[in-house]
Parts: structure tokens; C-alpha cells; sequence
């Protein structure tokens, strides 16, 4: 052994290695980087286009203008941080109600064929009828307040949480199913200790596209109700009509930012709910 | 007739099982082997013909473990008794014995996705136990498993099988399987399922595992294969 150790020369690269692609800092770079160079180059070109507008630059205000005439202004700023609440709100109450209606109608579907067959259509149909033309009568009939933007984002919201709770009762494994049988188990415990908790990866699924919706629906909800407490899509047309460029593109990167923290802390949330068990919550 | 306890009879294919015996049902598939256990198990009803069975402890091992993956190991293997509703500290004390006696102990708080396909097997082993089954179905339970965890699991079934005195029904494609494991072996054939042949196993319980190399063994293997052939044909 020793002899032979002697005469094999160990320096030099390994002709095997196994490297983790962990996040070191370089990992971090290589991950971060393409994205952050894309952004200065988007921020470079609209600099460019916004000094070629010359004075119809309110069109594209330059970038720094965003935060200079509109974040930096207490006004302003109070503005869209008002806005913002309420359209938290709104989005929150519309989609409780949409994971509630959501659940319970998925739930009912999901005990016998015929309710399944008598209303499903009407989920699809709920899909298929563009909902914008369904807004103003729903300001007709409950007012132009918080409760008809909730309804709004109620309807929006919907759909994807009935389907997904659906596809979710109904994937349970037959075997696992007349395991429960086998013990005499009857339908409310088969629903309650192994399609609900089966379901749960397909139904926060769901919620994440839901809340995604649910804010959609709370801003278009602005756009067509004028009275109560502004949301941001209130803001939105207010400043669009008076051609306020900063404040605009602010109350739009406002909504924006929205949109990806439900989005993040629904993700999160289902982590924290089945991901110790369910391989892909991500 | 006078049936003991755990006694199952199928009349129209016609197979009884008596407590401390280990039946094994082999053939090809289709041949509604699976059927068969799940109209002795009341899963499904014969449409001809009767199943009697003289217990309700009935244990039913599936083909794949069908643990509920967002219970732990110890949870999964109180889910019969929780069903039943038996007080916690009563499934809590069973859950711990059945645990015990397939090998898990120290397991108990483990998910299923961090098991092995072997030790999902014996957690779906342990949760039947609990059940104190007088007659234990099986449903090619270590059909997806590798060799080595499969032969390793079936000497420990026999142990079981030596310790509880079940009356036992085991489907299986594997021939060796089917001779090693039971005191008898039923061969069928397919459509319409029916019995081809009937062996009797000669060799004591309990079992060493090494009677798998010897030329007793290996003769009635042939024999069992030979009949599987004949009634395919």
C-alpha cells in the first residue's frame, strides 16, 4: 500500500469532483446578475425615450422623477399609502369570501355526481363570462362602495378556488380511500382526515392564483366605482385624467409591488402549510 | 360445516382460510386474484356465489403502503384504531407495539417521504396489526420493492405469522415468494379466474431463511411454476 501510495503523484485536480451548486457569493451573482443587468438597461433605454419626448415627457416621466415629484411628496405618498390599505382590504375580504363560497361549493361537488354535474357548468360559466361586463351592474345593484368592490373581486377570485378544490377532493388515491371504507369510515370523516388534508397542496394552489385575482378584481373595482375610499386604482384614473406622469407611474409601481408580495407571502404561505409533507409546495 | 375464527370460505372458486394458516394465491394477471381478496375483505360483493367471514378483524395490506403522507409514522399506524375510536392512550399503546414488532421503533416521528419504500411497507404492516387482524389480507404488498427488501420483509411476515397465528391470504406474482411464505399455495388461472392446482407446503414454521437454497424448496417452486404454465396455456 505505502509503496504504491508513493509512486501515484496526488497533486493535481481531481479527476472526479462533486460540487453543490450552493449559494455562495458567487452563486448569488449568477442568480442576481442577468436580472439586475436587464433592469439597467431597461432604466437606461427609458431615460433615453424620455428625454426624446422633450416636453411631452409627462408620457414617460424619467425614472428618478418617480421618486422626486411623487414618493418623496408627503402628499402623494400619504395618497397611495391610504390607497394601498384600502386595496388590501378589498382584495383580503373578496378573497376569504372567494376561498370560503370556494370550498364549501367544491365540497358539495365533491359528495355526489349529480351536484357535481348540476353545478360545475355554472363554475365554468362563472369562467367564461367576462366579468368587466358584469362590473357595472354590480355597482347598480350594491352601490360604488367597499361591498360592491369586494363583489367584484369575489367573482373574479372564484373560479380557481372551486377547481382547485375540486381536483383536489377528487384526487385521493382509490387505495387510500377504501382504507377508510374498510374501517366503516363515513363520509365526513373521509372528508375531514383524508380529502381535506389531501387536498390541501392543490387548494393553497389556488388561493395563490385567487389572491392574484382577488387584487385584480379590488382595482378594477376602482376603476368603475367612484364613490367610497379610493383604492389604488382610484388613484390610478385620478392621475391619468390630470396627466400626472411621476405620480402615475408611482401609484403603478405601487400596485405592482402589491401583486408580488401577495404572491410571495401566498407562496410562503402554503410552504408553511403543507411543505414539510408535500414535495413541490413551491 | 364449522368455520373457526378467521375462517374465510369462497365457494365458487372455493378456498378456505383457518386461523394459523398462511394461504398464497399465485397466477398471472387478470386472473382476479385481487378480486378475490377484496370480495373476502367486503370491499366488493360477489356476484355469484358467497364470502363468510367469521371476523371482523380483518387486517388488509394494499399494494402500495398508502400511508397518509402528512402523518408521521406513529400517526399513520394509529389511523385504524383513531377510526375505530378507540381512546388515544389506548391506539397510543398499540401504535408503540406494532411499531415495535416490525423494526420502527425510533421512527415514530418520521414522514413518510423520509422513509424507504421498505420501511413505508412495515409502517403499512404495523398500522394493520394494530388492528389484532384475525385474518390478514394482502394484496401483492412487496410486489414494488427490491429483492433484498422483499426477502427481508417476507422473513419477518413469517415471524409475525409465527407470533400471531393470523390466518393469512396472500396474492403474489412471485412463485418463490408464494412457497416460501405459506403452509399452502393456491395457483389460478386466468379468465375466467379459477383454481388450477393446490399445494400443500411441507416445511415448519417458524422458517429458516436458507430452506430458500435447498433442493426441497427448488422442487416445489418447479412444481408450482410448471402448474402456472399448464393453466395459462
Amino acid at each position: 500500500m505505502s509503496t504504491l501510495a508513493k509512486e501515484i503523484p496526488t497533486t493535481g485536480s481531481p479527476t472526479l469532483a462533486v460540487r453543490g451548486t450552493g449559494r455562495g457569493p458567487r452563486g448569488v451573482a449568477v442568480l442576481l446578475g442577468p436580472p439586475i443587468a436587464f433592469l439597467a438597461l431597461v432604466v437606461v433605454l427609458w431615460y433615453i425615450v424620455s428625454a426624446l419626448l422633450g416636453k411631452l415627457s409627462f408620457l414617460l416621466p424619467a425614472p428618478h422623477r418617480i421618486f422626486t415629484e411623487a414618493f418623496f411628496d408627503p402628499k402623494v405618498a400619504g395618497d397611495i399609502g391610504n390607497a394601498l390599505v384600502q386595496t388590501v382590504l378589498v382584495t383580503l375580504a373578496g378573497l376569504v369570501l372567494a376561498i370560503v363560497i370556494g370550498v364549501v361549493w367544491a365540497i358539495a361537488m365533491s359528495q355526489a355526481k349529480a351536484i357535481e354535474r348540476t353545478l360545475y357548468p355554472y363554475a365554468v360559466i362563472l369562467q367564461c363570462i367576462p366579468i368587466l361586463a358584469l362590473v357595472p351592474l354590480i355597482g347598480f345593484w350594491f352601490g360604488q362602495e367597499f361591498f360592491a368592490r369586494m363583489i367584484v373581486s369575489v367573482l373574479i377570485a372564484l373560479f380557481p378556488m372551486v377547481s382547485n378544490t375540486l381536483f383536489g377532493l377528487q384526487g385521493v388515491d382509490k387505495s387510500q380511500r377504501e382504507l377508510f371504507k374498510l374501517q366503516g369510515a363515513s363520509r365526513w370523516t373521509i372528508l375531514t382526515k383524508l380529502q381535506l388534508p389531501a387536498a390541501m397542496p392543490t387548494i393553497f394552489a389556488g388561493m395563490r392564483i385567487s389572491a392574484g385575482l382577488a387584487l385584480v378584481g379590488a382595482i378594477v373595482g376602482d376603476f368603475f366605482f367612484r364613490r367610497g375610499t379610493p383604492g389604488i386604482g382610484s388613484l390610478i384614473s385620478n392621475y391619468t385624467a390630470r396627466l400626472q406622469g411621476p405620480e402615475l407611474f408611482a401609484a403603478i409601481l405601487s400596485a405592482a409591488f402589491l401583486g408580488v408580495a401577495i404572491f410571495v407571502v401566498f407562496g410562503w404561505l402554503s410552504k408553511a402549510a403543507v411543505g414539510k409533507w408535500y414535495e413541490s409546495a413551491s | 360445516m364449522q368455520f373457526g375464527n378467521g375462517t374465510v370460505a369462497l365457494s365458487g372458486v372455493d378456498l378456505t382460510v383457518r386461523p394459523g394458516e398462511f394461504v398464497t394465491v399465485v397466477g398471472p394477471s387478470g386472473c382476479g386474484k385481487s378480486t378475490l381478496l377484496r370480495i373476502a375483505s367486503g370491499l366488493e360483493t360477489a356476484s355469484a356465489g358467497t364470502a363468510e367471514v367469521s371476523t371482523s378483524r380483518i387486517g388488509y395490506v394494499f399494494q402500495d403502503a398508502t400511508l397518509l403522507p402528512w402523518r408521521d409514522v406513529e400517526s399513520n399506524v394509529e389511523l385504524l384504531a383513531e377510526l375505530n375510536g378507540q381512546s388515544k392512550k389506548e391506539r397510543a399503546e398499540k401504535a408503540a407495539a406494532a411499531i415495535k414488532l416490525v423494526g420502527l421503533s425510533g421512527f415514530e416521528k418520521h414522514l413518510p417521504k423520509q422513509l424507504s419504500g421498505g420501511m413505508r411497507m412495515r409502517t403499512s404492516l404495523a398500522r394493520s396489526l394494530t388492528l389484532d387482524p384475525e385474518l390478514f389480507l394482502f394484496d401483492e404488498p412487496f410486489g414494488a420493492l427490491d429483492e433484498i427488501t422483499r426477502e427481508r420483509l417476507n422473513d419477518e411476515l413469517l415471524r409475525l405469522f409465527a407470533e400471531q397465528q393470523f390466518g393469512g391470504l396472500f396474492i403474489t406474482h412471485s412463485v418463490s415468494e408464494a412457497v416460501y411464505l405459506s403452509t399452502r399455495v393456491v395457483v389460478m388461472s386466468g379468465r375466467p379466474g379459477r383454481i388450477v392446482d393446490v399445494f400443500e407446503v411441507p416445511f415448519e414454521m417458524p422458517r429458516d431463511p436458507d430452506i430458500r437454497y435447498t433442493g426441497e424448496f427448488a422442487e416445489l417452486v418447479g412444481k408450482v411454476s410448471h402448474a402456472l404454465r399448464e393453466g395459462h396455456s
